[in-house]
């Protein structure tokens, strides 16, 4: 079992996909940590050897901010702007879009499900 | 996009030289201004600025953190009150 930066990578798929369900890499960074430690982007997670991870790990740790250290970061990133008391974080501090959205209809995502008047009949 | 780092931030020309000279003569004053659209450079940093809002004047404590925004972030020109429905009204005040 492949443990990197705290996650257990899915074994049956190819590495190149398998790194990017660490919190702070997707597609692209994954595919530069594996030219870095010089590992095929096709090997099976399963089928890599306890070289090559320790190579990967090597270069994720020497490299890249993931998992627990980045989250923390963006919220502190978050928490700057609202003790600051500027206009993005008083969008954060209320809930709404941020980059200026419209909010008369959707913004859904950052205004959680809807609690409007009526509602849905039958 | 952002601003082409080769001409180095925006700062309202008027309002550097208000804040110079009270670092000169090192007091604090609060300073009216309606330069909003001026970045906040290392020498404001502990001054109060009184920033319109297009109303009224909204006075902020620069601090260190504030440095890099925009003036006008910190005075917001709309009251929000949400859209619709029982609950927007009831959350939807300033805070």
């Amino acid at each position: 079992m492949a443990r990197i930066a705290g996650v257990d990578l899915p074994k049956d798929k190819r590495v190149l996909i398998g790194l990017t369900y660490i919190f702070g890499i997707g597609v692209s960074r994954s595919k530069k940590i594996l030219e870095d430690a010089s590992v095929g982007e096709n090997i099976r997670v399963k089928d890599l050897s306890n070289d090559d991870i320790a190579k990967i790990r090597a270069v994720i740790t020497k490299n890249y901010q993931v998992e627990g250290t980045l989250r923390t970061d963006v919220t502190m990133n978050i928490k700057r702007l609202m003790d600051i008391g500027c206009y993005r974080g008083l969008r954060h501090r209320r809930g709404l879009p941020v980059h200026g959205q419209r909010t008369h209809t959707n913004a859904r995502t950052r205004r959680g499900r809807r609690s409007g008047v009526g509602g849905k009949k039958k | 996009m952002p601003r082409s780092v080769k001409k180095g931030p925006y700062v309202d020309e008027t309002l550097l030289k208000r804040i110079q000279g009270l670092n000169d003569s090192n007091q604090k004053r609060v300073l009216k201004t309606w330069a909003r659209r001026s970045t906040i450079t290392p020498e404001f940093v502990g001054h109060t600025l009184a920033i319109h809002n297009g109303n009224k004047f909204i006075p902020v404590f620069i601090s260190e953190n504030m440095v890099g925004h925009k003036l006008g972030e910190f005075s917001p020109t709309r009251t929000f009150r949400g859209h619709g429905g029982k609950a927007a009204e009831k959350s939807g005040r300033p805070r």
